[in-house]
């Protein structure tokens, strides 16, 4: 089963450059740890170490945000697209205000 | 150094007005590695907040996917802070996930001066560029006098030393 996974740019280090790769999985879960197989240190950079999905990115199955789908168990089906992007945000605010005021 | 079309700032900084006091933010897209900034894409700010932003993830797939269409890349990714200066914040430094981008900040805490600062953010280190304008205004100039909006920026500052310091008197 081929899952398509589009890299963004900031971590192309990790898949020697490749701007998409192909892995496998039936739920994000299973495709990030086969991803980590063949690219490793990828995943860290996507799940935090209490083992949910990090803020600073979106990663998407075909048209849809993962955060709408169950989040790491959102099921991947033969043929799916999985985007990767790094979560565009910020602002005047400190991190850790902002982490609090907003409960993430 | 980021240059970058006078028409774009002109376009960013009325975005930001338009949006004032809540943050705006989006993209100008170029072409892949060509470093030119020729596209402005404004997005929404999912948070709609005065003091943070984000892009709405389904708006940033689609528009993300449209440069990728036209091997374009984000040349600038812009915020504006409403109430302090145009530096990027800790919240900014820590988001940062577009190497090549050019992070352009526009302060509109002065009504009257639109303060803009560009930086590059890599690895956690903040460096600052000058920002150079090129190009005529005459399509926004148009627009400004037909629509006559009060809150239409009348100077643009760039930069903090004294030396890069260009006053765009539109009146």
């Amino acid at each position: 089963m081929a899952i398509d996974v589009r890299i963004p740019t900031i971590l192309r280090s990790y898949t020697g450059g490749a701007k998409a790769v192909s892995s496998a999985g039936e739920s994000l879960a299973e495709l990030l740890t086969n991803l980590d197989g063949a690219y490793p240190g990828l995943r860290g950079r996507l799940i935090t170490p209490e083992g949910g999905l990090h803020r600073f990115v979106n990663i998407y199955v075909n048209d849809e945000d993962v955060r709408f789908l169950g989040s790491l168990d959102a099921k991947i089906s033969d043929g799916d697209t999985v985007t990767i992007l790094p979560a565009v945000a910020g602002g005047a605010f400190g991190l850790a205000a902002a982490a609090a005021v907003l409960g993430r | 150094m980021l240059t970058i079309h006078r028409e774009i700032i002109e376009a960013i900084v009325a975005h930001a007005r338009r949006d004032h006091p809540d943050e705006a933010c989006g993209v100008v897209a170029g072409p892949v590695g060509s470093d030119a900034a020729a596209r402005h894409i404004p997005m929404e700010n999912a948070e709609r907040s005065t003091t943070f932003y984000r892009f709405d993830s389904t708006e940033q797939l689609r528009v993300w996917r449209e440069m990728d269409d036209l091997d374009e890349e984000p040349v600038v990714i812009y915020h504006s802070h409403t109430a302090t200066e145009p530096y990027p914040s800790r919240t900014d430094v820590s988001y940062a996930g577009e190497p090549n981008a050019h992070y352009l900040l526009v302060s509109t805490r002065d009504p009257q001066t639109a303060e803009i600062r560009s930086f590059r953010i890599l690895d956690g280190q903040v460096s600052e560029e000058p920002v150079q304008l090129v190009g005529e205004s005459m399509d926004a100039m148009r627009s400004y006098e037909e629509n006559g909006d009060p809150h239409a920026v009348q100077s643009f500052m760039f930069g903090q030393s004294p030396a890069a310091v260009d006053y765009e008197c539109r009146r």
